[in-house]
């Protein structure tokens, strides 16, 4: 009694690919080929428009934004061979350009720059990069997402429990905690402008009449130390409404049930919170977790509007380099072999996320 | 019995209304000041930026601002542009993805587990890192409109549209939210004798308003705020959205009250729409993500 | 019968319209200032007068924003689709024209005589681009000040030397009555660096590239001459002469009529609001010399043809009609910038002699210097603008202009030197 079953099972094929045709086709067109065309163009010379027909030239543009070398480099001495030493106790060293310009015998590290190093007994132990500007945009996202995936969820968290109350107008809270969401990224950079502004911006007013006057304002956004602060800081507040909900979502879905008992039983809040809270939300967790990091490391329009990328590299990212040197330098190679390099790093990183918080 | 409530409860909960609205002060300045100072001349707005006066309308207040927005550049049609654009690609995205999705779910087919998991890897793909190999498959494509077919999307509304009907992040909510679904709904309506398109339509569309209002949303803002892809295709005033827009505010001498005017009028259709569908969407975030 | 003939002479007469309407071509025509209403009445008021003054050729406007202006015409050649007449930066023209976007105009003999050296786009010995008017840069002052503080009005024969504008900074700066002695403009991070900061650089014996083959900035960017530049460029900010790269765009703009600054080294763009605002005490002074002579930027805006135009010849009788000095002086007049012809300033308000913005065109003409024209020139800004912002903000003078020159040599090198390809 089974041909029923084989006939639902073959329309199932013919339906299936029907329903999800135009979606598949769309994508396949407007995401996927594009992703495999710069996939492509990252191991060529392609540039935005040029005379020259384009080239295939392997994984030089990958050699290029990845290329390091090491270097110690020796304390000057004097003629007699002992140390020179200068007058605050310093040891003084050689210049890296010295070894890394036309040195025929350091060919292998010819333009390469200082990244970072450590002192090692006298020497002074350099890793070098081929791609400066590249090293620090993929440090700064790493950063910025190890900094804004957990503090992003934990303000989320935070937020979701100050909104699960039986509180009248909790609503209204609710919609205006979201708000910043709703508002353009570019839009919220440029309002963010004037807040930060180094002399009479927002930021520095209010703390000035809090401290009563002590504080000195700060150029948040012209100081290297502290501009990708401010960035993680205006990003999580326009992001930070939408995990809210997430979180609520999850927090709403525990039964009440568990909370009576846990109440019969004389259970404090923050057991309450630990026992009954937190198992309930592993599920929600992992979401926010997932999504946050994928968002963060897209970083892109905060830098285009305010910072593009400086002060001194601090706020290189990833995207941002990449639209640069595709779109602004016009070398579709090198964007392209970011945007490829960015693609493993999420992967890897997504993978490793799934791995970690799997069932067990 | 009428509850009573001591005066502990009473301090209790009025410091947790405190606390609440100092938080909301906080998400809400920077909006605040931006459509305070639409209502400020630039010279004064510009100086109130280094004092609380930023967020209070005093002053030289007036709709000026307003009305040289509108002389500067053609605001109503950006913001139709934008809105009729965003429109059909919500649409359009709800139908293709919601359906795809219920493939995905109900339907077994040779070669589902591979296609759902390419989809979700491209989850990860920025846009800006596929825009220019975009633009060049977009110039290579065909189009029949009402002058035959023509070579090319530049410079249309279907170019801003086509290219965002399907994505992986609406394919994937539509996904979590269906798995949770009941089986026995469908195969009580397979018994019944129904198509699977009936089945989509009937049965579950219509239990899945949350969802539908939440991936609504999500297309809705990340549309809406597009910049780089109108950019590069729109060559006539006329295809421009709002945020193309407002690149014509930022002359050698920015009038810095008439760019607060333009932005805070194409910021409330998106904060209407939100407010309309707030307690839709939020009832829904409950069930498309939970399960993981 | 009536009805008929009436049928047949109308039916002949919307054939002759429609003959004519059809042997009017349109010319597309793409201009960067969207926004601006006084640059469009102007271009529109030039569009109708040629589309009247002929029967061949109907020009039709369409404005960009200016910030957005570059990239849509990038993505418009890329699509194939770019229009007939198009506005291009003086400097980036080298780099349309190499990468084809462009094709050589076709004027008439003499129609380029006595124009400003800044005002002709050429590359490759071939004339691709005229502009209507120059862009100048003049170090403004205000008289007070400088009698207050004792300082000489320097002249175009005897500019201010470098000790000298060191001393002045300083001594600006010691009395404490401003923000800061002179503002750079350094929140405006466009081109206007690599336009407004390139003359020290020259001035100082330095160059974005080597001019003799434009194949390696060796020598150029990272010589002597640019290190002694990059250090002295270091130094106005590490004494606070200049405000930084965080600088307000506002202040910017309003700092130094507000006299927050002593000095601005600013475009004429601005004179008009500045003349407007302080009358008679502002001086529009020559730049100081670094040692090389004393230098300003040049070449702004300018109007070519489209390598794809399907009409080139009508898109260059459109150019050529726009050259007419009434329409320079009208440019001119309404957004304050150099007239391309001693012809058309003697027509117009503030470039006529005895005008107030007379000195801007004497300047323009004794030491404007072209930024280089060369299709590497895109890269190169970007990367003299970036190492400009590191070394005001502490960065080691020598790497970063290290960092610069192999950059632009790769650059070089990855585009087969820029040659030409036809």
């Amino acid at each position: 009694m089974r041909p029923s079953q084989t006939k639902s099972l073959q329309s199932n094929t013919l339906a299936g690919w029907l329903m999800s045709g135009p979606a598949l086709v769309l994508i396949t067109l407007f995401l996927i080929v594009p992703f495999l065309l710069a996939f492509w163009f990252s191991f060529t010379n392609q540039r935005l428009i040029s005379p020259n027909p384009t080239q295939f030239v392997g994984t030089s543009n990958f050699e290029q934004l990845l290329g390091m070398g090491t270097l110690v480099l020796e304390p000057e001495t004097a003629a007699d061979g002992s140390l020179l030493v200068s007058e605050s106790g310093e040891l003084s060293y050689p210049r890296v350009r010295d070894f890394t310009r036309n040195n025929p015998d350091f060919q292998h590290l010819n333009g390469m720059r200082e990244w970072f190093g450590w002192d090692w007994g006298n020497s002074r132990v350099l890793v070098l990069a081929r791609d400066l500007v590249f090293m620090k945009a993929l440090t700064n996202t790493l950063f910025f997402v190890a900094v804004v995936a957990p503090l992003q969820s934990l303000i989320a968290l935070l937020l979701a429990l100050m909104i699960n109350q039986k509180l009248r107008g909790i609503n209204i809270f609710r919609t205006v905690y979201f708000m910043p969401v709703v508002v353009s990224i570019v839009v919220v950079s440029l309002l963010w402008r004037f807040i930060y502004d180094g002399r009479s911006g927002l930021l520095n007013n209010l703390l000035q009449f809090l401290s009563f006057g002590h504080f000195q304002p700060v150029d948040w956004l012209g100081n290297p130390d502290t501009a990708m602060w401010a960035i993680i800081v205006m990003s999580i507040w326009q992001a930070v409404g939408f995990h809210m909900v997430i979180w609520l979502a999850g927090l709403q879905n525990i039964p009440l049930t568990l909370y009576e008992a846990a109440d019969i039983e004389g259970a404090s809040s923050w057991q309450k919170f630990r026992f009954v809270t937190w198992p309930g939300l592993r599920n929600t967790a992992v979401l926010i977790l997932v999504v946050i990091t994928m968002q963060a490391f897209a970083l892109f329009s905060q830098i285009d509007v305010m910072t593009n990328g400086g002060p001194l590299d601090s706020t290189q990212t990833l995207v941002f380099q990449a639209v640069q040197r595709g779109y602004g330098q016009q070398n579709i190679a090198g964007g392209s072999a970011i945007s490829v390099l960015l693609f493993l790093i999420v992967l890897t990183i997504s993978m490793v996320q799934r791995y970690l918080t799997r069932e067990r | 019995m009428a509850a009573v409530t001591s005066p502990n409860q009473s301090l209790k909960t009025s410091l947790k209304y405190l606390l609440l609205i100092l938080v909301a002060l906080v998400f809400v300045f920077p909006i605040v000041f931006m459509v305070v100072s639409s209502f400020k001349p630039d010279l004064q707005l510009l100086r109130d930026t280094s004092s609380f006066r930023a967020f209070l309308p005093v002053g030289d207040i007036s709709l000026d601002n307003y009305f040289a927005a509108f002389r500067r550049a053609p605001v109503g049609l950006f913001v139709f542009n934008s809105i009729f654009v965003t429109t059909l690609t919500v649409l359009g995205s709800l139908f293709l993805c919601s359906m795809a999705a219920f493939a995905f779910v109900f339907l077994e087919f040779r070669g589902k587990e591979i296609v759902l998991s390419i989809i979700i890897a491209t989850l990860i793909v920025p846009f800006e890192t596929i825009a220019v190999p975009m633009l060049m498959v977009v110039n290579s494509l065909p189009w029949i409109g009402g002058n035959g077919i023509t070579w090319g999307w530049l410079n249309t509304y279907h170019v801003q549209i086509v290219p965002f009907l399907a994505d992986s992040l609406t394919i994937f909510l539509f996904v979590q939210f269906f798995r949770d679904l009941p089986k026995e709904l469908i195969e009580a309506a397979r018994l019944d004798g129904a198509s699977w398109f009936q089945i989509y339509s009937m049965v579950i569309v219509p239990i899945a308003g949350p969802v539908f209002a939440t991936a609504a949303i999500l297309k809705f803002l990340a549309m809406y705020n597009q910049y780089l892809w109108p950019l590069m295709v729109t060559q006539s005033e006329q295809f421009r959205p709002v945020m193309v827009g407002l690149q014509y505010f930022f002359q050698l001498n920015t009038a810095w009250g008439e760019v607060m005017a333009y932005l805070s009028m194409i910021t409330l259709p998106v904060l209407a729409f939100y407010l309309f569908l707030q307690r839709a969407f939020i009832t829904s975030i409950a069930s498309t993500g939970i399960k993981g | 019968m009536t009805s008929l003939r009436i049928l047949a002479a109308s039916l002949a007469i919307t054939t002759a319209m429609s003959t004519a309407a059809m042997a009017q071509t349109e010319l597309s025509f793409w201009y960067h200032g969207a926004g601006n209403p006084v640059e469009r009445e102007i271009l529109v008021g030039i569009i109708d007068d040629f589309n009247a003054s002929q029967a061949d050729w109907k020009v039709v406007l369409q404005e960009f924003p200016q910030a957005a202006y570059n990239d849509s015409v990038v993505a418009a050649a890329v699509a194939g689709n770019l229009p007939d007449i198009i506005d291009v930066d003086g400097p980036v023209m080298p780099n349309w024209a190499w990468a084809g976007y462009m094709q050589p105009l076709q004027l008439s003999e003499g129609a380029l005589d006595g124009f400003l050296p800044g005002a002709i786009g050429e590359y490759n010995d071939k004339v691709y681009s005229v502009g209507l008017w120059d862009a100048a840069i003049a170090m403004y002052a205000r008289k007070s000040t400088l009698e207050k503080f004792d300082i000489r009005v320097p002249t175009l024969e005897e500019p201010w030397t470098r000790e000298e504008f060191d001393e002045i900074l300083a001594t600006l700066k010691a009395s404490g009555e401003f923000e800061y002695p002179l503002n750079l403009g350094m929140a405006d991070q466009g081109e206007w660096y690599p336009y407004a900061f390139g003359p020290f650089l020259w001035s100082f014996g330095g160059d974005m590239v080597d001019r003799t083959t434009y194949e390696t900035a060796e020598g150029a960017l990272n010589g002597d001459a640019a290190i002694a530049f990059g250090e002295w460029w270091q130094s106005l900010f590490t004494n606070e002469y200049v405000p930084g790269t965080s600088q307000d765009m506002a202040d910017h703009e309003t700092g130094f009529i507000d006299g927050d600054y002593a000095l601005q080294w600013n475009g004429n763009w601005v004179a008009v609001n500045t003349l407007n605002a302080l009358g008679d005490d502002v001086l529009f002074l020559p730049a100081p010399d670094f040692g090389n002579g004393p230098k300003i930027g040049g070449a702004s805006w300018q109007f070519g043809v489209s390598a794809t135009s399907a009409n080139p010849d009508g898109a260059s009788a459109f150019i050529e009609f726009a050259l007419k000095p009434e329409y320079l002086a009208a440019f001119s007049d309404a957004i304050g910038l150099v007239p391309a012809t001693a012809e058309a300033a003697a027509l117009t308000k503030n470039y006529a002699p005895g005008g107030a913005l007379e000195v801007f065109y004497g300047l323009s003409e004794a030491q404007a210097m072209l930024r280089p024209v060369t299709p590497g020139y895109v890269f190169e800004a970007l990367e003299f603008r970036k190492a400009l912002s590191d070394i005001a903000n502490g960065a080691d003078v020598v790497d970063a202009l290290d960092a610069a020159t192999d950059a632009i040599n790769a650059d070089i090198a990855r585009n087969n030197n820029y040659a030409v390809a036809n």
